[in-house]
């Protein structure tokens, strides 16, 4: 356990703080005790046990800060607290908690950046390499970067041991037995005489004794909860239609909003006709927000109708206006040096390589992505005099906090965010126009409740999109093996564009992001090199599941393909020559034993394609089957395997592994959003289809558990998702692809 | 107007147009059908009109006439569920579930037709369900397990 304790004293103190009634201990997150948001709503007689847990008469209370966007989330925290506090999580009360400084990602707190601290993240890399973190980011209580089970694995145990073994030496002192002789089991403390007293009835007294700190966690070998396959605690809900998300709620009093933004995303709204929709029934008010019109109306439906009939003229958006143009920009920065905004690898002689020779040249193009999660924006908010509630799904309640808080001018301890269920996110709740657009039309109101419900149409024309990029490759071989690879890959910085937009501050220095999933992959080449050119900020762009790495994989193992084809060598065999990292080398094998790897010919019209990215520290090998059949192509299995360091939930994680399969896969296959007149062409489904049960192949998903860390497996499956599916398609047609979406030149069936 | 939904008479007075999907939401509070797409492209939404899976988003309220409606809160509860419902849980099939409701709507109105279904059926009868977070794969293995416990019962 000494390695635990070095993580331990690093990231966070263990304190306690008295409270009315009872005392709150547990682990503190940061250098010093900070304020604890369960104090706010102690009632008389309930104790606070650390942060993650809460006990009083009625029961046992594990709080899961980190939101759930559909990864299971709520479920695997629970179980982490539940694995050491040893109480069923389904007997347990769950509850996001209020947002607060003491729940902060502390992948954060350990190196001072707002982005776990992994080797591979690309919002991670990107902060910690390039730029000075300003001190308030310091409390970002955030989801994403696939960090909550690397976040909590050791934490939200700890707290579990804590709180467990603090009830035992309440117990302990109440009986006169020691300690060491009491055992704990479902919610109770258990005597060695065999009485059973509930956590419950203790929860008071140990609230005033010291807390029991020096705890140890349990091996492996003793776990109930983790590493089995078990049921997520949300999935009955799911299953019934009764799990209430942020769409679902009504306040008391309610009313209802929709609102119609500038298509052109960020610029003005000219003027407004409102009169055939003041008229309209159930309308109740419109009003001229921030780049925008509102309505406020008695139902959903009867506000969108309202707002479509208002007659709107808007300034020009402040970006090139169409696709081609946005496109012609990126191209320009691309090798030229006035642009070039960082070169993290470039190992050997790359440009003496390049010299003579018979030199591959290639270009690649991912479009612009929207999120397009099946829950759209929504968000209720109150606002009176004194304070603001918001009831919304989102991954950063705090940056919701404190934006309404400028916006009311209230004090930021006077607005509560009530983080909700979300119905997926991909990303797209890293962001809080809607939220900020319902305290707008809230203030307007005050008193009472609005819910803001955005279309479809208008969360898909005003999302902030993956980016758009163009990579140039080069590369040559020698005596049958890959000897130069050089990439070029340019486009807007992501994480200036997020930073400025939720912090108001222009972070200065390179943006990683730009080449994330490309200059980060674990081989060997004797002359390779990868450069990141940058974009001028265009449309607003944002982290979509997988960051940087979503583009990035598919430009790198797409050229990697191409020079190993080249090169007449084995894609697999040459790979895993290539691969300079144990682990790694592990999951290529492996997937070429799962799928009887023999070559990318699968025999008439077949072919499969083998592929690799390393993202968020997890390495993933993918293998895809494809058939070519009456001209389309129709993928019939894919066959996946990850390395996570420590599996906590088998079946959990399979659904994420197969889930960003195909998410990636599907956009790959069909989706872009493309720019005309300043505004998103694809504004619903039918224009962004994505991947439908019959085009759903077959899958096999095996993950290793040889890395070192512990990693969270969201966002992995995503970046070598769609080269698999191009190398596959070449390796049965012949015909490479080097432009997303696929569909723009082979069919699917 | 009146409605009937999960064996409920309800009073409404609403326009003739409304969708039934925001009639179910807004006005009953009954808000397991789901808003997607709104243009019959995700099935979000889907209900069963007299035991058919239909999409609510694209059916007027004035049209329904006396027809019964069942959401899937009318299909099975948390303590009672529907066979599709138990096979949904058994093999784990939600991930952030806002696609499952219609899902299962979907499946059901399938099954209660035509209780053991080729896959080349079952994808015809799902596959204008859209999922965003990529289930198919388990939505296949239940609704294929859900097929089986109907022929065995
Ligand atoms: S909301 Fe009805 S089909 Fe999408
Ligand atoms: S489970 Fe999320 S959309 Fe289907």
């Amino acid at each position: 356990m000494g390695r635990l304790r070095t993580i331990t004293r690093r990231t966070f103190l263990i304190g306690s703080a008295a409270v009315a009634g009872g005392v709150v201990f547990g682990t503190y997150l940061a250098k010093r005790p900070i304020k604890n948001p369960l104090l706010a709503d102690l009632q008389e007689g309930e104790a606070a046990i650390t942060p993650y847990v809460k006990i009083d008469a009625t029961g046992v209370t594990l709080i899961t800060p980190r939101a759930d966007k559909g990864q299971g989330a709520y479920t695997m925290q629970a179980r982490l607290i539940a694995e050491e506090l040893d109480i069923d999580p389904a007997n347990a009360n769950l509850t996001p908690g209020m947002p607060g400084p003491a729940y902060y990602n502390g992948a954060v707190m350990e190196e001072g950046v707002p982005f776990p601290a992994y080797d591979q993240s690309a919002m991670a890399e990107n902060v910690r390499k390039f730029m000075h973190v300003p001190a308030k980011l310091f409390a970002m209580q955030m989801t994403g970067g696939s960090s909550t089970v690397p976040d909590g694995f050791v934490k939200m145990r700890m707290a579990g041991a804590i709180a467990r073994e603090t009830l035992k030496e309440t117990a302990a002192q109440q009986n006169g037995v020691a300690r060491d002789q009491l055992n704990t089991e479902d919610g109770y403390v258990v005597l060695p005489n065999g009485t059973r007293i509930p956590y419950t009835e203790l929860a008071s007294a140990a609230a005033t004794i010291e807390p029991i700190t020096d705890v140890q966690l349990r091996p492996k070998s003793d776990w109930r909860f983790l590493g089995k396959p078990t049921q997520r605690l949300d999935m009955p809900a799911k299953c019934t239609g009764t799990e209430k998300y942020g769409i679902d709620l009504t306040i008391e009093g309610m009313v209802h909003a929709a609102v119609r933004a500038n298509p052109g995303i960020g610029a003005e709204l000219k003027s407004f006709d409102a009169a055939a929709a003041e008229s309209m029934r159930g309308v109740q008010k419109v009003l001229p927000i921030k780049n925008g019109v509102a309505v406020i109306a008695d139902n959903t439906w009867r506000a969108w109708r309202a707002a479509n009939a208002i007659d709107i003229t808007w300034a020009a958006g402040p970006y090139p206006a169409s696709t081609d143009e946005i496109f012609k920009q990126i191209e320009q920065v691309v090798d030229s040096e006035e642009h070039r905004d960082h070169r993290q690898r470039d190992e050997g002689d790359v440009k003496a390589a390049l010299d003579d020779g018979d030199i591959f040249e290639a270009v690649y193009k991912v479009p612009y992505l929207a999120h397009a999660p099946m829950e759209p924006m929504n968000a209720i908010v109150l606002v009176t005099d004194e304070q603001c509630e918001i009831w919304t799904g989102t991954q950063i309640p705090l940056f919701v906090r404190d934006h309404a808080a400028e916006l009311t001018g209230l004090d930021k301890d006077k607005v509560f965010v009530y983080v909700q269920p979300m119905g997926g996110s991909f990303g797209h709740k890293l962001e809080d126009t809607h939220v900020i657009q319902a305290v707008e039309i809230a203030m307007a109101i005050k008193g009472t409740a609005v819910k803001l419900v955005w279309s479809r149409e208008e969360d898909m024309t005003h999302d902030y999109l993956r980016p758009g990029a163009i990579a140039k490759g080069r590369g040559k071989v020698v005596d049958g093996k890959v000897d130069t690879l050089d990439l070029s890959v340019g486009q807007s910085a992501l994480m200036a564009d997020w930073f400025g937009r939720l912090m108001g501050i222009t972070i200065p220095g390179p943006d990683a992001t730009i080449t994330t999933g490309s200059w980060d992959q674990p081989f060997a080449i004797p002359n390779y090199r990868v450069t990141g050119y940058r974009a001028p900020t265009m449309v607003p762009i944002s982290s979509w599941r997988s960051v940087g790495a979503s583009g990035n994989g598919f430009f790198h193992d797409s050229l990697l393909d191409e020079l190993i084809h080249k090169a007449g060598a084995d894609p697999l065999a040459e790979r895993i020559r290539l691969c300079l990292d144990d682990t790694s080398r592990k999951v290529l094998e492996k997937v070429g034993e799962i799928s009887d790897w023999d070559g990318p010919s699968l025999g008439e019209n077949r072919g499969r394609g083998v592929s690799f990215c390393l993202s968020f520290g997890v390495p993933c090998a993918i293998v895809t089957e494809v058939t070519h059949t009456e001209g389309r192509i129709k993928i019939d299995k894919v066959f996946v395997v990850v390395d996570v360091g420590e599996v906590l939930d088998p079946v959990n994680l399979e659904a994420q592994v197969f889930g960003g399969v195909i998410f990636g896969m599907a956009h790959a296959m069909n989706c872009e959003t493309t720019f005309e007149n300043h505004g998103a062409q694809q504004n619903n489904y039918h224009a962004f289809r994505g991947m439908r049960l019959y085009q759903v192949p077959e899958f096999e998903v095996v993950a290793l558990s040889n890395a070192k860390k512990i990693r969270g497996i969201g966002e992995p499956g995503v970046p070598p998702s769609a080269p698999s599916l191009g190398n596959a398609i070449f390796a049965a047609t012949g015909q490479r692809i080097r432009e997303l979406p696929f569909n723009k030149q082979i069919d699917f069936v | 107007m009146e409605i009937t939904v999960n064996d409920n008479a309800y009073t409404i007075d609403v326009e003739p147009e409304m969708p039934l999907l925001w009639v179910l939401r807004d006005e009953l509070g009954i808000t397991g059908p789901k808003y997607g797409c709104g243009i019959a492209q995700c099935g979000a939404c889907t209900v069963h009109v007299n035991g058919y899976a239909m999409r609510s988003c694209q059916l007027a309220v004035g049209d329904l006439g006396n027809r019964e409606v069942r959401t899937i809160e009318g299909l099975g509860t948390p303590d009672s569920m529907h066979i599709v419902q138990e096979a949904w849980i058994e093999h784990q099939v939600a991930q952030c579930g806002y696609c499952q409701s219609g899902q299962i709507m979907q499946a059901a109105s399938l099954l209660s037709t035509n209780p053991n279904p080729s896959d080349e059926q079952i994808d015809a009868a799902m596959s204008g369900n859209l999922c965003r977070c990529g289930t198919y794969p388990r939505i296949r293995t239940a609704v294929k397990a859900a097929a089986k416990k109907l022929q065995g019962s």
